[in-house]
Order: structure tokens, then sequence, then C-alpha cells
């Protein structure tokens, strides 16, 4: 019964829905970049791939240059870069789309461990009062996005769960809206789902396919590289090694779950991201006492509950008819 | 022509791979031709390296054939390194508990005990893809994790011995794969056999079996092959469990005849190198081998890479590139036909 006393305490612990948030906002972020992609017609399974090089861009830049908000801006730019390469390989020259997305991600994974001694002047992880060490860097240097501070009162319920809230957890809410209003509500995102779902016929009806699709890819990497970025300097601020881990995909679950919708998809990120905080909050409850040796059960849970939730309930959802078939144009 | 594209595109893949991998190496101050003669000499410069590189390649031919099976049969199965752990982890289970059984019964068990771990486990995602329609790439995934947090807790707790790093008893002495070749510290055990036995076997299912027939159907054009009476979702769930039986037995042949013990970091990436090898080897068996045998080599060069100052990782960015261009054939066959069209010119 400790257990499931234990359980509803970590529901009433008003630091089980600030977690929450953070663990959701790379996964929105990540998500509606897929939504993004595959609308249009372009799997893009490179995600984790580009969170990771979002994390490490924003993650450099913040060092050097003392804001993380350039890391932010940098991080976009790398990330456009990326999708970019995964939108001329499947567009372009009709490439696999899902092996490409592999490659990308194995690419990201090599160059960010490569840099990493270069850079940082470190292996595994970064550690800020080292990386001034080497570089002799006095200026002040805040590798974190600064929080906002909402108007609940401090010790209440409210306040202690989202009292203190990253700007980039607002961004992420802001995005969905955006992106949700570009795809249903303008004639872009008209010609983006007509692209996804039959290009010939928009084709036919005069829509430049390759460009839209290459839009949806670029836009891709803008989001999913802001995800990446809220990983180093938007939470921790700082950058591991293989520090996505897995959230790329749980992303592509999100948006899967979310039916390929950017608000169903950020409901989806919601879910996937409380029970990564559920099994951190648990694993850390007093009432029952947990050992370090059983905390991987823990780490476990998120995986299972995406396992379960996409087994289950996929089949009431409907990819864009043309998800994942490079477009032929005849000549 | 045509007949030689299958060999063409990962050979220039690989070469420009390491073209621009050695303008990676450039800018972090290295010298990439340096760096490349100490690789290959840290591969083959030595007996010792030779077999050093032939255990790296065992697991490696395995993997390469789970995820090569899966490309024929139509399934993307990214998820070799969980089946790999699974499969292990479970001939670790067996193989401690068998040190009164005699060689041929021991060694027999532990490693069908490891390859039906890593068939169940693929199965799950075969099955749901069947079932729901859920992606195995996603689902795939999901298992890798949930393997990897499964051994590490298994390691920690139940399996848990000595302490330090996490790791598990060693297996009776009856369940340790026989050593062919032992030079220095380095042991090349019968595993070798066993991957390449793997591969003629899957080259004989694929190519003179009626399984092997229904398939690639199945994978060249499911429609089409469920028009002609083949049962797709039994396909899909069968495909996805061979995958994952040869997945497992890359976890097996890696505990059986290298480790002896379950450890974290048994797998190592080797799932994920499996993706590249079949790529490389067009997903035929024997192309395979020889794709297991470079990367092999990659791994065991950039071990000694290491040592001169090159990060590792130099590796994963060769496999990503190569990876990238045979996802784009196209890029590669414009490249040769372009440089051809302009010979013709002059």
């Amino acid at each position: 019964m400790k257990v499931i006393e234990a359980i509803l305490d970590v529901f009433r612990n008003p630091q089980f829905y600030s977690i929450t948030l953070t663990s959701s906002t790379p996964l929105i972020f990540a998500s509606l970049g897929g939504v993004f992609s595959e609308v249009t017609g372009v799997v893009n399974i490179a995600l984790e791939g580009i969170m990771l090089i979002g994390a490490f861009v924003s993650t450099a830049f913040a060092y050097y240059t003392g804001s993380p908000w350039i890391g932010v801006l940098m991080a976009i730019v790398a990330g456009i870069g990326v999708a970019w390469l995964h939108a001329w390989a499947s567009i372009k020259w009709w490439g696999d789309q899902i092996v490409s997305g592999t490659a990308i991600i194995l690419i990201a994974q090599g160059i960010t461990g490569f840099l990493m001694k270069p850079v940082f002047g470190q292996v595994g992880q970064t550690d800020l009062e080292k990386f001034k060490m080497i570089k002799h860097i006095t200026k002040e240097i805040n590798p974190i996005v600064r929080p906002i501070k909402l108007p609940f009162p401090e010790n209440s319920f409210l306040g202690q769960a989202f009292g203190n809230i990253s700007p980039l957890v607002i961004l992420a809410f802001v995005s969905v809206f955006i992106g949700w209003f570009i795809i249903y509500k303008t004639t872009l995102g008209l010609r983006m789902r007509s692209v996804g779902e039959n290009p010939e016929a928009a084709d036919t009806l005069g829509v430049n396919v390759y460009k839209i699709r290459y839009f949806g890819v670029l836009m891709s990497g803008v989001f999913a590289s802001i995800g990446g970025a809220f990983l180093s300097v938007g939470d921790t601020g700082i950058f591991k090694e293989l520090m996505t881990g897995g959230r790329g995909f749980i992303a592509l679950a999100a948006m899967i779950l979310g039916n390929w919708n950017p608000v169903g998809a950020m409901l989806a990120s919601i879910l996937f991201g409380s029970s990564e905080a559920f099994a951190n909050q648990l694993q850390s409850s007093k009432l029952i006492e947990v050992s370090s040796s059983v905390k991987p059960l823990f780490n476990m849970v998120p995986f299972i509950v995406t396992l379960i939730v996409i087994g289950g309930f996929i089949g009431k959802t409907r990819p864009p008819a043309a998800d994942g078939i490079p477009y032929k144009k005849s000549e | 022509m045509e007949k030689y594209w299958g060999f063409i595109i990962p050979a220039v893949s690989v070469l420009v791979a390491l073209v621009i991998a050695a303008f990676v190496i450039m800018s972090v101050g290295k010298n990439p031709v340096e760096a490349y003669a100490i690789m290959v000499k840290g591969a083959f410069g030595s007996s010792a390296a030779i077999v050093n590189t032939i255990v790296k390649t065992t697991p490696l031919i395995l993997t390469g054939l789970a995820v090569g099976f899966g490309f024929r049969a139509g399934v993307f199965n990214i998820g070799a390194e969980g089946q790999m752990i699974m499969g292990a982890l479970t001939a670790t289970a067996v193989g401690i508990n068998l040190g009164w059984a005699p060689p041929y019964f021991a060694l027999s068990l532990t490693i069908i005990a490891g390859m039906l771990a890593g068939a169940g486990w693929a199965a799950i995602a075969g099955y749901l893809k069947a079932k729901t329609g859920a992606h195995e790439v996603v689902t795939t995934i999901m298992l890798n994790w949930i393997a990897t947090y499964l051994s590490s807790y298994m390691v920690q707790v139940p399996l848990a011995v000595g302490s330090g790093t996490p790791k598990s008893p060693e297996i009776a002495p009856s369940a340790k794969l026989p050593v062919l070749m032992k030079v220095g510290p380095m042991e090349m055990s019968a595993g070798i056999i066993i991957s390449v036995t793997a591969a003629i076997v899957m080259y004989v299912l694929l190519e003179k079996t009626t399984t092997g027939y229904e398939v690639k159907a199945a994978g060249f054009n499911p429609y089409a092959a469920e028009y002609g009476g083949i049962s797709i979702s039994k396909n899909v769930t069968m495909s996805m469990a061979i995958s994952g039986a040869l997945a497992g037995l890359a976890g097996v042949v890696e505990l059986m005849g290298v480790h002896h013990r379950f450890l974290g970091t048994l797998s190592g990436g080797k799932g994920f190198d499996g993706i590249s090898i079949a790529l490389i080897g067009q997903n035929h068996p024997i192309g395979i081998i020889f794709a297991a045998l470079l990367m092999g080599a990659l791994r065991t060069g950039s071990n000694e890479m290491q040592f001169a100052g090159i990060s590792k990782h130099i590796v994963m960015i060769i496999q990503g590139i190569v990876i990238f261009l045979v996802a784009a054939d196209r890029i590669v066959r414009t490249m040769i036909l372009w440089r051809k069209r302009k010979k013709v010119k002059v």
C-alpha cells in the first residue's frame, strides 16, 4: 500500500508538474518539427540527430559568447543545415527517407562526439568551470536561458509548479499554435497538406511540390533544433554526449499519436513527458525506499508507455497518403 | 553496367566518406594520411591486430545479416541493438546455470536460448506492425531502450556479482565457445564459424527455398504478394523474428566467445552498425561478410587512432556518410556518370 501512497504523493507534488513541463518541451518542439515535415510527405526520423546538433551548437555558442539566446539562434541555423541535408537527399535525389534519417543521426552523433574535445576541451560532458580555465574567459557566462517569473503567489501550488518558467517553454506552446495556424488556416498550409496527400494533383494545379517539401523539412529542422537546445541551454546548461537519449523517436511517436496534427502532437508530448516526470519523481519519493540499482527500471517507464500507446492506439490515426514516397516529377 | 552497380555504389560511397572524413580530421589539425595509415596498421598490421579485427567482425556479420534480412523482407529492423542485448542477457542467465551439462548440450542450449530471446524481442515489433500498423522503426527503438535499462538492472541486482562495474558471473566453462587461435592476449573463438555459417544459411534460405521467395516477394511488393496468396501479417512477424534471432545470435557469440559474462558495454553499438553493414553489403549475405570486415577493421583501427589523438567518433562520421550516400544512391550514380560523360567529351 505504501507504493500507492507514494504514487498519489507524486501527483500531489507541484514539482511533478514543473518537471512534466520541462520533459515535455523538447518533445513538443521535435514532434511539431515532425508534423511540418511529414505533412508535406517527407518522413523525418533524423529529428533525434537534429536535436543533438541543436543541443551541441547552442551550448557551444552560449559558452563562447556568454549568451544562451545566441546559442538558440545558432542552433536553429545548424538545425536548418542538417535538415537541408535530409531534404536534399530525400526530395532532390529521391533517397530512402528512413535510411537517410538514420545516416543523419549517425553523422550527428559522430560529429558532436568528435568535436567535444576541440570545442569544449573535454570529452563526455561539458563543465563550464573547466571550460573557463581552458579559455581564460573572464566575462560572465550564463549558459541557461533565464526563466520568467509568473505572478503566482510564491508558496501556492501553482507558484511552486509554474512560478519560474523558461521562455522556451512558452515558445513551445506558441509555436504549436503558430504551426497549427499555418497548416490548417493558410494557403501555404493547404498546399503543404495537398503535397503530402496527393503530390501529382497538387503539381497539376501548379503547386511546386519540391519547394513546399523543402519548406516542411527545413521547418522541422528549426523546431527540432530548438527542442535540442532546450535540453542544454534551456534546462541543464551543459552538453552531454548522446544527451537526446531517444527523445527524437519519442517525439515521432507523439506525432503519430497526435495524428499528424500540431495540437495532437503537443498533447501526446505532454503525456510522454509526464510519464518521464512520473518515473523521475517516484524514484526520489521519500515514502518508498528506492535503491540506486533499481533506477534503471524507472528509466524504462517513458519507453514502455510510448510502446504501449503506439502499439495500442495507432490503428486510429492515419499518416498523410504520400508520406515517405519520393515525388518523381515526370519530365 | 547495371549488374555492377550493387558493388560500385557502396565502394564509391566508402571512398567519398573517407575523403570527407579526411577533411574532418584536417579540421582539427591532424594529418589524415597519417591517421589512415595508423588505422590500417591497427587493423591489419600484426597477427594480433588481424585476430582482433576478426573478433570484432564476428558479431557484426550477424547484426548485418539481421538488418539485411529485415530489409529483404521489407521491414527496417533498427532494433538489432536491443535484440542483441536480450539474446546475450538470456544466454547469460542460461549459461551460468549449466555447470553440470556436457559441452555439446550446454553450447546448443545457450545458443538456442539467446536466439529465441532475440527473436521474441523483435517479434513484439513485428506483431504490433502486423496487428495495428505501428511502425517498426519507432517500436524497435523503444524496445532498444527498454532492453538497455532492463539489462542494466539485471546485472545490478538479480545477476550481479562482485563490485565495481556491474557484471554477471562467468558462464559455465562448458558453455564457452572453443578457442580456435590464440595470439598473445587475443583469442579467436569458433564464433566466426557460426557467423559465416549463418550467412550461408541465409543465402540458401533466401535464394533456394519457397519461404525465402515469399519473404522477398512480401518485401518487394506487399500488395502483389498478398494478392498472390502470401499472408503479409504472418510474414512481417516471422521476418522480424528471424531478423531478431540473428541479432540475438550476435549477442550470444559475443558473450560465449569473447566476454564470457554479461557486461553493460557488450552490445556497444554493434546492433546499429548492422544497419551500415547491411546497406554497404547491399543486403546480400556474402556482401555483408565483407562489409562487416570493413566495419570491424574500422573499429579496430580507430582504437589505434584514438591513441594518436583522433577521436574514435570519426568512424561514426564515416559510417553516417556511407549510409547517406547509399540511401540516396542517385547522387553516386550521377557522380560516376557525370565523370564518364566528361571523359567522352575530352
